[in-house]
Formats: C-alpha cells, sequence, structure tokens
C-alpha cells in the first residue's frame, strides 16, 4: 500500500439501486483482490468517493460491516460528483478513501432496546447500524425504526423496508408528510415527531438514533425528552462540509471537534457541548 | 475634519442613521475603514490622504446593513460606486445618508441624489492622473509585450480575490469562480488560470468600474490588477461616450443596445 | 545534538552560498523592482537581501506549496488507473536567509500535517528542506513574534542561525545535523567566535498567548466577533501570506481522459468553505469566518495539535488591504 494518504482505492460499481429518481444506491467492489481483504470498517464510518475529474464527496458508508466484500453508498444527485456519480453505469469506475471517523458505539448498546428515528435522505447513514445490529439480533433488545419522508416516492430502500416490515423481530414503522401519501400507501401519515410521539415508546433501557434534516431533529428532541430519554441515550451523526476526512483540511469543524476525526456519531450530550456551528 | 465629526455625531444622535461607516487611525500608521454606532465615538472619526479603501463595499455587506440605516464618508470614487449600486438596484436612494468628501478634503453638503449626481458631473471622471502614465506605457506596447507583462504579473496571483472582495461591484453573492458545475475557472492557481480570473473579472466590470483603484490596492502580491478595469474604462468611454457612476437611472453600458453605439469593434 | 557558535565572514557567507547555490536549490529572499520582497531559487547572491523585514508571501510553499498535485488518473470508466506521484523525487530544499517567525512555522505546519495521519507530501518536503536562517536585526509596527512565544533570534526550525555580528560578519549557531552537514562542506569558512556583540532588533511583546488562550476558550459567544469583523471583506489575503495556515481544498483537472488531483491552498475567510451542497453554511456571516481564524490557531490548536498557530510574523495585518490587525486584536481579547 502506497503511503499517499489521498490515494483513493479503485472500485467497481457492482449493482445501481434506484431508490428515487434523485437517489442511488451503489454497491462497490474493490478492484484489487488484497484491497479488500485488508479493508475494514465499522457502523458509522464514512468515506470520500470520487469521479476521477469531477472530484470527490463525502458520504457514510451505507452497508454494514457484517456484509464482507463490497461497501454500499447511497447518494442523492445535488452537486457536481453526485450529479457525475449518478450518470456512471454498472461496472465503471469510481474512487474510495476510508474508512473515516468514529463509530456508533453499537458495543455499549448490547442487552438495550433499540429505537432508529430517520427522515428522508438521513436513512442512509443509519441502515448500515440499522443493519449491523440486526445481523447480530441477539444480543439487542426490541429493535423499532421509524422512518419519514416526505412523499411515498421519497422513501429509499423500498426493498429493505418491506423486508424489515416482514420480519417478527423489528418493528418498522413509516410514515410521510401530510399530502405525500398514495391512494395504496399503508404507513402512517404525519411528521416524524408527531409519529413519535403517538407510539410513545418506553425510554427505559433504550438508546434512541436519530438522523434527519435540522427541522425533523429539532421537532423530535423534544418528544424523546418528555418520553425520559436522557441526552446520553440519544446519537445523532453531524455532516459539515469536508475535503481530506481526516483533520487536515480545516473546514469540518464545529469548534475545537473536527467532525472528521471526532464524529460524525455524536451523543446528543456531545452536541449539546459544541458551540453553534454546525 | 471637525465638520465631519459634527455631522456624524448629529445623525447618530437624532437617530436619522445607526451607523456611520468613515475612517479611524488603526494600531498602525495606516488608516482603516470605521463603523460608528455611538454618537459619543463619533470623535475617532479621520478624514486625511490616508483614508484610501472604498467604503461603499460596506453597503451591500450583511452585517453592516444589519445595523440599520448607513451614513457612508464618500469621496469621488465612493458616490460614484453609490450611484452604480442604485442604478444596479443593490441599495435605495434614500436609505443612505452620503457624507460627501471634495477633492480638497471638507465635508460637502450632499443632501440627496440629485445633488450627488450634481456633484459627480462636475468632476473629472476619467482615470486618475497618476494611474494614466502606467496605462499609456501599456498601451505602447505591442500585444505580445502586453501579454508577457501581464503573464508574468498574473503569474504571481494567489486567488485570494482580495480584488474581487475589495470592490463595491462584486456584490455577487456566487461569483462565477464559485460555480462547478461547469467549473468554469480553475480553483489552482496557475499562471494560465490566473489570467482567465483577471479577464473574467474586467469583463464584468467593464461599463461598471468608477476607477477607484481598490482591486489594485488591496492585492496583497502588488498584481497592478486595476489597469485592467482602467483601460476598460478607457474604452468604454471611447466607444461610448460614458463613464460609470454618474446617475442613479444609467443602464448598464454593455448589456444595453442603442440605435447610435459605435459598431466598429464587431468583427 | 550541541549546539556550537562560529562566526563568518560576510565574504565568507557568500562562498558558502555558491558553493550550495552550484549543487542544490537554494530558496533566498530578493527585493523585486516594485520593492516587494519575494523568494527566489538561486538569485545571485549580489541580489539575496539581508535587509528585509518580511517577505510578502511566507516560505511555506517549500513544504505546502500552493498547488501540490496528490496523483495523476486516467478515467476510461471500466479501466479507469491511478498513477501515484514519486514522492522521492523531491529535491532537497536550502532555505537561506528566512527569520526566526517564518522558521518556528514549520513546526506548526508538522503538527497540522501529521495528527494522527501522516501527510508524506509535506513530510517528505519537510525532511529535505535545509533552513539557513537570519536573526531580525530589523523589525516593524506589525512584528509580535515576542508575544507568541519567540524572538528576533530564537532559533527553533533553523539549522544553522546567522546572526549579524556589530562589525557586519555573522555569527553562526550549528545547530542540528543537517546543519552540521553544510559546515562540512566547507569547514574553513566557519571561524572561531570573536566575542563581538550580535545585532538583534527589539519586538515589544503586545500580548500573553497564554492568557488569550484561556481567555478564548469562552468567547465563541462574544459581541467581540462581530463588532471587530466588520470591516473584514472576506478575501483570502491573511491566510495566503499566512506561514502557518494550513488550510486547503482537493480538486480534480481534466484534459480529455486524463487528469489530476491536487490540493491547493484556501481560507476559512471564504463563505464557500463551509458551504453545504444543500444551501445550508455553518458559518454563514464573515464575524463567524473571522472568529473560526483567531480561535483556530490560539485556541483550537494549543489543545489538539498541541502548537500555537502564529509566529507574529504580522504578514496578516500588513498585508490585509483593511488592516484588520491581529495582534491588536488579541491584545484586545487578553483583556474582554
Amino acid at each position: 500500500m502506497s503511503d499517499n494518504i489521498y490515494k483513493p482505492y479503485l472500485m467497481e460499481i457492482e449493482n445501481i439501486v434506484e431508490e428515487t429518481p434523485d437517489v442511488r444506491t451503489f454497491r462497490l467492489k474493490f478492484k484489487n483482490s488484497d484491497d479488500a481483504e485488508k479493508f475494514s470498517f465499522k457502523a458509522g464510518q464514512f468515506g470520500e468517493y470520487s469521479v476521477f475529474g469531477e472530484g470527490e464527496s463525502t458520504f457514510c458508508v451505507a452497508s454494514s460491516p457484517t456484509r464482507k466484500g463490497y461497501i454500499e453508498c447511497t447518494f442523492r444527485k445535488a452537486g457536481r460528483v453526485t450529479n457525475a456519480l449518478a450518470n456512471l453505469e454498472m461496472g465503471d469506475t469510481v474512487g474510495f478513501r476510508g474508512p473515516y471517523g468514529n463509530t456508533f458505539p453499537i458495543e455499549q448498546w448490547e442487552g438495550k432496546n433499540l429505537l432508529y428515528i430517520a427522515g428522508g435522505i438521513a436513512l442512509p447513514p443509519m441502515r448500515c447500524v440499522i443493519w449491523n445490529t440486526i445481523d447480530l439480533r441477539d444480543k439487542y433488545k426490541d429493535i423499532t425504526i421509524i422512518y419519514g419522508a416526505r412523499s411515498v416516492s421519497d422513501l429509499v430502500y423500498k426493498q429493505e423496508l418491506k423486508e424489515w416490515e416482514e420480519r417478527p423481530d423489528i418493528r418498522l414503522i413509516t410514515t410521510v408528510d401530510p399530502g405525500g401519501q398514495t391512494p395504496e400507501w399503508k404507513g402512517e401519515t404525519g411528521f416524524v415527531p408527531m409519529v413519535l410521539e403517538k407510539l410513545a415508546p418506553s425510554s427505559e433501557n433504550t438508546v434512541a438514533i436519530l438522523c434527519g434534516p435540522p427541522v425533523m431533529i429539532k421537532f423530535t428532541m423534544p418528544v424523546l425528552k418528555k418520553l425520559g430519554f436522557q441526552d446520553k441515550d440519544i446519537y445523532t451523526t453531524l455532516e459539515n462540509r469536508m475535503k481530506c476526512g481526516f483533520g487536515k483540511c480545516g473546514r469540518c469543524n464545529v469548534g475545537k471537534v473536527f467532525v472528521c476525526k471526532d464524529g460524525p456519531v455524536f451523543s446528543y450530550e456531545q452536541i449539546l457541548l459544541l458551540p453553534e456551528e454546525f | 475634519m471637525n465638520s465631519l465629526i459634527t455631522r456624524a455625531k448629529e445623525l447618530l444622535e437624532n437617530k436619522s442613521v445607526q451607523v456611520v461607516i468613515g475612517y479611524e487611525a488603526g494600531p498602525t500608521s495606516v488608516a482603516r475603514p470605521a463603523f460608528i454606532t455611538d454618537p459619543a465615538k463619533a470623535g475617532t472619526l479621520i478624514y486625511d490622504e490616508r483614508c484610501v479603501q472604498n467604503l461603499a463595499v460596506y453597503l451591500t455587506k450583511p452585517e453592516v446593513k444589519h445595523l440599520g440605516k448607513m451614513a457612508i464618508v464618500a469621496t469621488l470614487p465612493v458616490m460614484r460606486s453609490i450611484m452604480m449600486l442604485i442604478s444596479e438596484q443593490q441599495i435605495f436612494a434614500d436609505s443612505i445618508v452620503v457624507l460627501g468628501i471634495s477633492a480638497d478634503g471638507s465635508l460637502l453638503d450632499i443632501a440627496d441624489v440629485k445633488v450627488m449626481q450634481g456633484y459627480i458631473e462636475k468632476s473629472d471622471l476619467g482615470n486618475p492622473e497618476k494611474y494614466k502614465e502606467l496605462l499609456a506605457e501599456l498601451n505602447k506596447l505591442s500585444p505580445e509585450e502586453r501579454f508577457a507583462f501581464w503573464q508574468k504579473e498574473l503569474s504571481k496571483c494567489i486567488k485570494c480575490y482580495a480584488c474581487r472582495q475589495a470592490c463595491p461591484m462584486c456584490y455577487c453573492t456566487r461569483c462565477t469562480v464559485e460555480v462547478n458545475q461547469p467549473q468554469w475557472i480553475p480553483v489552482q492557481s496557475n499562471t494560465h488560470g490566473n489570467m482567465e480570473w483577471h479577464i473574467l473579472r474586467a469583463m464584468h466590470l467593464a461599463g461598471r468600474c468608477i476607477s477607484c483603484g481598490e482591486c489594485g490596492r488591496a492585492c496583497p502580491v502588488g498584481i497592478p490588477c486595476h489597469l485592467l478595469t482602467m483601460h476598460l474604462v478607457d474604452q468604454v468611454h471611447n466607444y461610448f461616450n460614458v463613464y460609470a457612476g454618474t446617475s442613479e437611472k444609467m443602464s448598464s453600458v454593455l448589456s444595453t443596445f442603442e440605435p447610435n453605439d459605435k459598431e466598429s469593434f464587431i468583427i | 545534538m550541541e549546539t556550537t557558535r562560529k562566526s563568518i565572514r560576510k565574504q565568507s557567507l557568500e562562498k558558502l552560498y555558491n558553493l550550495l547555490s552550484a549543487s542544490r536549490k537554494v530558496y533566498a529572499p530578493v527585493i523585486a523592482p516594485d520593492k516587494q520582497v519575494e523568494y527566489k531559487y538561486n538569485p545571485d547572491f549580489a541580489e539575496v537581501t539581508f535587509e528585509h523585514i518580511r517577505s510578502t508571501l511566507s516560505v511555506k510553499n517549500v513544504v505546502f506549496p500552493k498547488v501540490e498535485n496528490l496523483f495523476f488518473y486516467s478515467n476510461a470508466k471500466t479501466e479507469s488507473t491511478i498513477t501515484d506521484i514519486d514522492l522521492n523525487k523531491i529535491p532537497e530544499i536550502v532555505l537561506w536567509g528566512t527569520h526566526p517567525c517564518d522558521n518556528a512555522a514549520f513546526d506548526i505546519l508538522r503538527s497540522i500535517f501529521s495528527w494522527d495521519i501522516n501527510d508524506e507530501f509535506f513530510s517528505k518536503r519537510f525532511e529535505k528542506l535545509v533552513v539557513i536562517g537570519l536573526s531580525c536585526h530589523l523589525s516593524d509596527e506589525y512584528c509580535f513574534c515576542t508575544s507568541v512565544g519567540l524572538t528576533p533570534n530564537s532559533a527553533k526550525g533553523s539549522d544553522i542561525l546567522l546572526s549579524r555580528l556589530q562589525n557586519g560578519d555573522y555569527q553562526a549557531e550549528i545547530l542540528t545535523e543537517k546543519g552540521n552537514g553544510i559546515v562540512t562542506l566547507s569547514p574553513e569558512l566557519f571561524e572561531p567566535i570573536s566575542g563581538e556583540e550580535v545585532t538583534v532588533t527589539e519586538v515589544k511583546q503586545k500580548f500573553n498567548h497564554e492568557q488569550v488562550t484561556v481567555k478564548l476558550a469562552s468567547a465563541f459567544e462574544n459581541r467581540f466577533w462581530i463588532e471587530n469583523s466588520l470591516r473584514c471583506i472576506g478575501c483570502g489575503a491573511c491566510a495566503y501570506v499566512c506561514p502557518t495556515c494550513a488550510c486547503f481544498d482537493i480538486q480534480d483537472e481534466t484534459k480529455g481522459k486524463n487528469g489530476k488531483r491536487y490540493r491547493s491552498w484556501d481560507s476559512c475567510g471564504f463563505g464557500l468553505f463551509t458551504l453545504h451542497t444543500s444551501g445550508h453554511n455553518p458559518r454563514q456571516v464573515q464575524s463567524q469566518r473571522w472568529r473560526q481564524r483567531i480561535m483556530h490557531k490560539f485556541s483550537y490548536m494549543p489543545e489538539r495539535n498541541e502548537s500555537l498557530g502564529c509566529v507574529g510574523c504580522g504578514r496578516c495585518s500588513s498585508g490585509c488591504p483593511v488592516d484588520m490587525n491581529i495582534a491588536e486584536q488579541l491584545e484586545a481579547l487578553q483583556n474582554i
């Protein structure tokens, strides 16, 4: 392996899933089998994905570390790199550097109930840890997933949602914003905080993992507090703009905390200590 | 500069404005922009030959606008910048109190935009004397020599964009260099890309530059980039017989068509 | 190794310079026709200035070039390839006549580039660097090295430190093995010290950086940042002339199928620096960016990188178009 920390692994796009009109999931396979063998990561970590000629973009690894031999990423077409990624086809090469950042403390969660709450495109950063804990199902008690999107067509991972729904050992509640439902929609209609309030899961021996747009976080936090969740038992991820991914390029810090090194996973207790710079 | 201080204090005291944008002495020998919100501090305002920055750049800065209604110490280039900003609908004529400063440094009575326009029209609007000689020298060079001159100068550019940031007319919230779909101008600093940036900047200021020279003064590595825009000031005047920043209703010379426009430059 | 002190005559200095310049890249300060002090590779000794206070740009580019290629690629859909940069080709560079502030900056840059994960682009260049520093016998109102734990003749970062003697000759402090290597090229040029006094300028201390760091820990929400950054116009001049600013961007540039990924200097003063694709910006206004600049250097770096992010060279302030004077602000912050 070269000492060049900016040099990405070459990855082949093995599969493409069109989650929504502007969201894609790629399954990426290492082109070099040595790389594949040496590579390991943990739930919550992220990487720099690149299209040569367009640049790099930062997102989490969306597949579980328990699934070996490939990684998956889910992205929304938004900027230069993600638009270029979306134009790629199966078999094309992309670059990947990583894994970077800290991880969800899933060992500490053993023996507890897990409550996952995600909104919109924020399910991907959580999908990794969801599958990770599902794959180690007997280490955890109840697993509940609340997932909301603007409309039915904005729900990502539709295939897996179905799979989770059918599993007796997982409780899945999907919801769409009022007006976003279709005639066939069987899930909830309403914003995530209201759905959570209605469901009123117990905070007893439970960890909540919360990822979503700022407005969802803002209104969901008070509900979690009302349900008795403590700040230290609520986890989320921060997603500041990054270039290098390892604390040198200087743009992702929130005060003295570098999201790329100290994050992206933070407990709400840690978040409260941060200055407002994210 | 007692009259300036008195006027500034008065404006703040009777709450006609919430901030006076002027100049103050700093800890070193240079003077600098100052933002006076407290009438008791109006005494720190100065005006002398060290007061060089074009203060009009602050009229579009969010945090300064946030302070409330503004009065601004304005020499001729600042007044012309204000005129440009009004004509390009970036500021409202009646939202600003102009504390005009004459060429000899005394306070002018600029009651409104009409009066300011009258003062501007009476003034010498060509490029300042101190730059004319350099511009003439550059014009004497052959195109190859001139290209070589600019290539050498612009190779020094570090892409800090001080030229852009110091310019009151560069108020775009997203500059062309910040657009990456497509990437018009390379992000890195290299001679070719630097030239592209400076040509782009000059072209965007053609017919809008008011010859304050602030871009060149702001450059930390001493590139005389003001000569590019000033050359265009001469060109625009030559072709269209107008100077920028002379009227609140002036439309942009290069984006309007008049039946009597010269067409000699159209190939 | 133990420091040895020698003296070197002005004429011997010329011999040493020519000897070095004949065999390797020597980066030395000259006064350009427009009076700016710039560094050039291997200028004639007659051109080299010993009378400059500060060069317009720092010399950080020898270890952190304004543009550094990270690798080359060929983009061919299924068959894309990467060609690595051969870092062993980085040449030895002798820095000549750099002042103590600039020399101390290299270790600060190292603290960033080797934080946790080592950046070979920096460390290889740093390894190949030999620093023949020059103590300051001149200073101006922008200098504040003494406020950040340095002095006009600190030896930190130099392999050999020259200091002017009253008779016009120089004292040479040989501080490292690399410095010793230079001496062995022509040992006869280095004579026993004469007892002559060194001429060093005096730089008044303006603030106590440790107290500033303490104050900053609770100053994030202070009105200070808004009030004192109103005149900042948000250019990157301060960061680009700074010897310790290390923030960078990473970009691709392609011609046809082939291209390169490079990193280039960036600045926390730019609005685009932290802008998310969504349009959200954690540092939306200039006061937040100015705060980041000072906080990073005087609060975050001391804690995270165990080094202060400033050497007191004064370039950011002398180069600022609107006189954002950092020493003045730090002095004020010490007393908030």
